[in-house]
């Protein structure tokens, strides 16, 4: 009991470790404005970053640091403007586009930024046998058709997708170092809106000597540079001092680090060990906590361009009947779990088309996807034939439960039905029963868009054998009308004639609408004017750090 | 009979020479009595025992008469009741309901936690049993035996130990009981067990193990093989009861962690899951509302704790009872 | 001793080829292609799934993929994740994270559960004793994330840094600990307390040795056998199942890394840290055996 005491050591190594472990929270010394640095929540991307190879947003945050397209979307309301691009135009009324670029740009190793860059990414991203996620993105270039092949028995039989018969989309044509020509499969109006998606980003000449090493340091041409990349740690870009877009950054570095628990993320922006979380978790939601937590001036809450559905199984009995869809839609008190599982977080819909878009109309749903449990259920008696399953389908991975179950108990109680959520342990093994057609009840269903325009809405979600359709809807006078809409030149008649398509939807109800999704996003002290962007990105270029 | 007293560095060792005075005048007055006789009269004296066999009694009760405790649903859900707080002033009023709040969806705490003590106890109990008899059998059979059995036993049961319980788990709850079949509660629950089992003997056997090979070296067991008993007699006899300490105490723990890890497999969506209601899943559902609810997790995690000690007290009890050493 | 440790190591080889064939199989027996999840809401193009079944080779009948792995294995190659990093990479930078925790874990189990050990198995039926009982129970039946939580929020603590310093894991280290400490303490009491009738034990107290002495090494070191074993078994654990705690304190660790490679399908990254874990728990149960020996004299390897 001489010297030292047990407790004293104790005492001691607590004091160190908490020393240790809070001294990143010091104030750093007053770094001169124009050359700080922060760090972002973040998680290991699941591709290699090749723009046209990422389709989540994890990656995508990275790449749109490291990369700049030919357009870009405005951080107040997602209007294109131009940005290595210095026009795009089109003569014959939306068929064939002539893209200039702006001179003097260059990739981070030096080299110019030239047309030839872009129609190489895009044939290379186009070619299937390259097997990129977002090669589809070209979809409607001239010649696609003749760079992609089916594979005979799917994917997972032993025969192998035959060779493409070429390997160049028609539709590209370089005509000198800033500029190119894009001819499309038919008239478009949208094509300038949708070039701003990262899948349209050029590729320097050096990632085609090997593409693999490429995507592990890759050069880009964006106001960033890429400084180091420590696997599942963290990822640091620095500042493109030779960026020659206007969307020049304030800070030098940026560092993306890897959390795996988002409350762990949550705590270190509070203690200010990092500066920002795009995601509050939704155990900190419930009271509106982050906001006492942060107040007014460090944290936002926005809608965001994402939405969520339940898509119903319309291949089986019961569940074939628009009657039954409708009477399930009516049986959601959407308001009452936004309010008590969201704690208002979300926006109850009344349609299929996010706020966020060009061309939304409100209101588009109107009574079936307000809930009336005693109109619910005698539509739902009146049915002749009833689903043989009522259940929800979701991936247990993330929280969808408390969701689920509270439409689930609404359903019951409101159709005196036995409706059960069923929680399949990952996404991967979820989304294969989804697009396999095994599911035998509902399932949820989530949509974020592309690019800010009412027919990202319609085209993938519900056309006949569109690519997101999980519940196989199909309706001739639909499709008809919306083959209408995207061969229309003129873009505010294609608008109208999407929201015309949009207008048949409630009678057939093809997925149910719950509701629009919004973000909560809080931030450390060191930040300042944090502005976030449609997709709820925080927009790097404007940031500044105290 | 003193010195054992003398090594305590304290006077606090007072109370034991009462039992072994006790136990050793008891015997005589009657027929010879059997090990187990003598355990049971130890035990009904011992208040640890008591106190612990009351509260298992109340939990086994909860668990086979639900509705004895509760006349509430579990399953009825009302959302506009959502994460009301307890209602300590309908505590011992049967038929109310709010007593512990309610949950997130409107579902009354109370009613589930008392509808909860079934699947957690009976997953508990039958996995941490089946534990002890496949590992302690593995252990005791490496353990005697030595040589290849040893090599063999031992080897086999690294290649389980590597194994990691998320992967092993989902891969036999959703080969054998895949959600999209909606499989019945018997089959998860009995799949349940049967996971905890087949990733958790390794370590049992491992503990009987090493309690079998310091014991099979003592001078009783030793004399007994000279005596020319058969293994088994040895082993049943002899060794076992003197070995069994340890696998008694890692199990009687291992009950309340195989409980909470019950709620790691309903999370990760392969586990018990509704109508099933369980303390692990409950504890689980609670996991979000821990500053602003905490009532959701507060009530099924202190039964849970309850239950646990019982059993503690209980094997510790039964174990002391059964050690001749400590009489 | 050498012979048989020699044998031991030997020994590990058969137990290596089978983990790894088991855990394959596993990962190949999970429901979901690993490829259909990886588009979001969208359905991914048959070119990309193709591509990647391709490139990894997941066409191949089981045994061939395993063959192919293990071959590859032998020349030092542990392949790639499905976002083109190596393998290599990921271990060499979560396995010193997570030996360095779950050493910390399992010190601070021993010290603290030894030494709560001794003085309730010495004051057996005192107030110590059923608070040192009731108290490590608590810390059973609380589920782990409530504890790391708490004890986060409480004392205001910051995740710990990329390059995982000591001083930040003890924190973490202690909590990763705590689920194992009533173990420890309950399995050195028992011991302890059956051992205290001993011969040996009281040869030594009528020797005249002093009461430290009589209970540091003679009673002590002969109680030790279970309690090593179960330190063994958890040293392996710790590393491989601390999903909660790196979570919590965001340490870039192998628990982490591996339940996300399971739910990703990533076979390669689960069978290599698996392997390495084999080879942690052989080694581990070897020198545990070893240890026997030593502190049970009567124990005799061959």
């Amino acid at each position: 009991m001489r010297g030292i005491t047990p407790w004293k050591v104790t005492v001691g190594l607590t004091a160190v470790a908490l020393a240790a472990a809070g001294c990143t929270s010091t104030p750093e010394p007053e770094a001169p404005k124009n050359d700080g640095s922060f760090i972002i929540s973040w998680s290991e991307p699941q591709n290699p970053l090749v723009p046209a190879g990422t389709s989540e947003t994890q990656g995508g945050v990275v790449i749109d640091a490291l990369f700049t397209g030919l357009t870009n979307y405005a951080a107040a309301d997602a209007k294109t403007e131009m940005a290595n691009a210095e026009s795009i135009t089109s003569a014959d009324g939306g068929t064939t586009w002539t893209v200039k670029l702006k001179s003097g740009w260059k990739w981070h190793d030096g080299t110019p930024v030239t047309a030839k860059n872009y129609v190489d990414a895009w044939n290379y991203a186009a070619y299937s046998p390259n097997g990129l996620i977002n090669g589809t993105f070209f979809g409607d270039i001239k010649g696609y058709s003749d760079v992609v092949s089916e594979d005979p028995d799917g994917p997972d039989k032993p025969q192998v997708a035959p060779k493409p018969a070429k390997d160049k989309l028609d539709g590209l044509k370089v005509v000198d170092d800033n500029t190119f020509e894009v001819t499309l499969g038919g008239p478009s109006n949208l094509w300038p809106i949708k070039v701003g998606y990262s899948a349209f980003m050029p590729l320097p000449d050096v990632f085609f000597k090997d593409p693999a090493a490429f995507g592990q340091k890759p050069i880009g041409n964006g106001p960033f540079k890429l400084d180091s990349w420590t696997k599942n740690v963290e990822l640091k870009v620095t500042r493109n001092d030779d960026y020659q877009g206007t969307d020049k950054p304030k800070v030098k570095d940026v560092v993306f680090r890897v959390y795996t628990d988002d409350a762990a993320a949550y705590e270190d922006v509070k203690n200010g060990t990092i500066d920002f979380q795009q995601q509050v978790p939704s155990a900190k939601l419930v009271g509106d906590l982050y906001k006492t937590d942060f107040g007014a001036d460090r944290s936002s809450n926005k809608p965001v361009s994402s939405s969520a559905f339940i898509a119903l199984p319309t291949w089986l009995p019961g569940y074939n009947d628009p009657k039954v869809r409708q009477a399930i839609s009516m049986a959601i008190d959407r308001k009452l779990i936004v309010e008590k599982i969201f704690n208002n977080t979300r926006i109850p819909m009344n349609g299929w088309v996010n706020p966020n878009m060009a061309g939304y109309k409100d209101g588009s749903c109107g009574e079936f996807c307000t809930f009336d449990a005693a109109k619910a259920k005698a539509l739902y008696d009146s049915a002749t034939t009833k689903p043989k399953e009522i259940s929800i389908a979701y991936n247990g991975d993330a929280s969808h439960k408390p969701w689920v179950d509270a439409v689930c108990n609404s359903i019951a109680t409101a159709l005196s039905v036995t409706c059960t959520g069923k929680p399949f342990p990952t996404f991967g093994e979820f989304r294969t029963l989804v697009t396999t057609q095994k599911m035998t009840g509902m399932s949820r269903a989530g949509w974020q868009a592309d690019y800010p325009h009412i027919e990202n809405w319609l085209n993938p979600l519900l056309k006949t054998g569109a690519s997101s359709n999980d519940g196989k809807f199909s309706d001739a006078a639909f499709d008809a009308k919306l083959k209408e809409a995207d061969g229309t030149a003129d873009l505010a008649a294609a608008e109208k004639l999407y929201q015309d398509a949009e207008a048949m939807l409630p009678a057939l109800m093809p997925t149910i609408p719950l509701w629009h999704s919004s973000q909560q996003t809080v931030w450390s002290a060191k930040l300042a004017t944090v502005t976030i962007n449609t997709f709820g990105e925080l927009d790097l270029a404007t940031v500044t750090v105290k | 009979m003193s010195s054992p007293e003398v090594a305590t560095p304290t006077a606090e060792a007072a109370p034991m020479p009462v039992t072994p005075a006790v136990v050793e005048s008891a015997p005589k007055k009657d027929k010879p009595r059997s090990l187990w006789t003598d355990a049971w009269y130890e035990l009904r004296r011992k208040p640890l025992f008591v106190i612990s066999a009351i509260m298992i009694t109340i939990f086994v009760l909860m668990a086979a008469f639900p509705s004895l405790f509760s006349s509430v649903d579990p399953q009825a859900a009302d959302l506009n009741r959502s994460l009301t707080p307890p209602d300590f002033g309908s505590w011992f009023q049967f038929g109310k309901q709010g007593q512990f709040g309610f949950d997130l969806q409107g579902k009354d705490i109370y009613a589930r936690t008392i509808y909860g003590a079934r699947a957690s106890i009976v997953v508990g109990l039958s996995a941490v049993l089946g534990n002890m008899l496949l590992g302690g059998t593995f252990g005791i059979l490496s353990g005697y035996l030595g040589g290849w059995t040893d090599t063999l036993l031992a080897r086999f049961g690294d290649i389980f130990l590597g194994l990691p319980f998320v992967l092993g788990a989902l891969v036999i709850l959703s080969t054998f009981a895949p959600v999209q079949d909606s499989p019945s509660a018997l089959r998860i629950t009995s799949l349940v067990i049967m996971t905890f089992i087949a990733l958790g003997w390794p370590s049992f056997a491992r503990i009987m193990r090493a309690a079998v090979l310091s014991t099979k070296q003592l001078d009783y067991v030793h004399a007994a093989q000279a005596l020319g008993a058969r293994p088994g007699r040895v082993i049943f006899r002899h060794v076992l009861p003197n070995a069994i300490a340890p696998m008694v105490v890692v199990g009687t723990i291992t009950l309340g962690g195989y409980i909470g890890a019950e709620a790691t497999l309903s999370f990760l969506g392969v586990g018990l899951r509704e109508p099933v209601v369980s303390w692990g899943i409950m504890i689980g559902d609670g996991r979000n509302y821990m500053e602003t609810a905490p009532y959701i997790m507060a009530f099924p995690a202190a039964f849970l704790a309850i239950a646990v000690l019982s059993f503690v007290m209980l094997g510790d009890a039964v174990r002391d009872a059964l050690d001749p050493k400590l009489r | 001793m050498g012979r048989y440790a020699l044998r031991r190591l030997l020994q590990a080889i058969p137990v290596f080829i089978g983990t790894t064939f088991l855990i394959w199989f596993l990962v190949w027996g999970l429901p979901g292609d690993p490829f259909a999840g990886r588009c979001g809401e969208r359905q991914c193009p048959p070119a990309y799934v193709q591509f990647m079944t391709d490139k990894f080779g997941l066409d191949d009948p089981l045994p061939v993929q395993y063959l192919n792995y293990l071959t590859n294995l032998l020349r030092g190659e542990f392949g790639q994740t499905f976002n083109g990093t190596e393998i290599g990479d990921l271990l060499a930078q979560a396995f010193p994270v997570s030996i360095k925790l779950a050493l910390v874990a399992v010190a601070a189990e021993a010290l603290i559960g030894i030494t709560a050990g001794v003085l309730t198995g010495l004051r057996r039926g005192s107030f110590i004793d059923n608070l040192v009982l009731v108290s490590t129970l608590v810390l059973i039946a609380t589920p782990i994330f409530v504890i790391g939580l708490v004890a986060r929020y409480s004392l205001g603590l910051a995740s710990v840094s990329p390059e995982a310093p000591l001083v930040e894991l003890i924190i973490p280290g202690l909590i990763l600990g705590s689920g194992s400490l009533a173990y420890i303490t309950r399995l050195t009491r028992v011991n302890l307390v059956e051992n205290r009738r001993a011969d040996y034990v009281r040869t030594a107290v009528a020797k005249g040795l002093a009461p430290s002495r009589v209970t540091g090494v003679h009673l002590l070191r002969n109680s030790m056998i279970p309690v090593v074993t179960w330190l063994g078994l958890d040293l392996g654990s710790l590393m491989g199942g601390a999903i909660v705690t790196e979570g919590i304190f965001n340490i870039r660790g192998i628990g982490g890394l591996l339940f996300d490679s399971i739910n990703r399908r990533q076979s390669g990254v689960v069978v290599s840290i698996v392997a390495i874990l084999v080879l942690v728990y052989l080694i581990v149960n070897l020198i545990v055996d070893l240890l026997y020996g030593v502190l049970d004299p009567r124990i005799r390897y061959e």
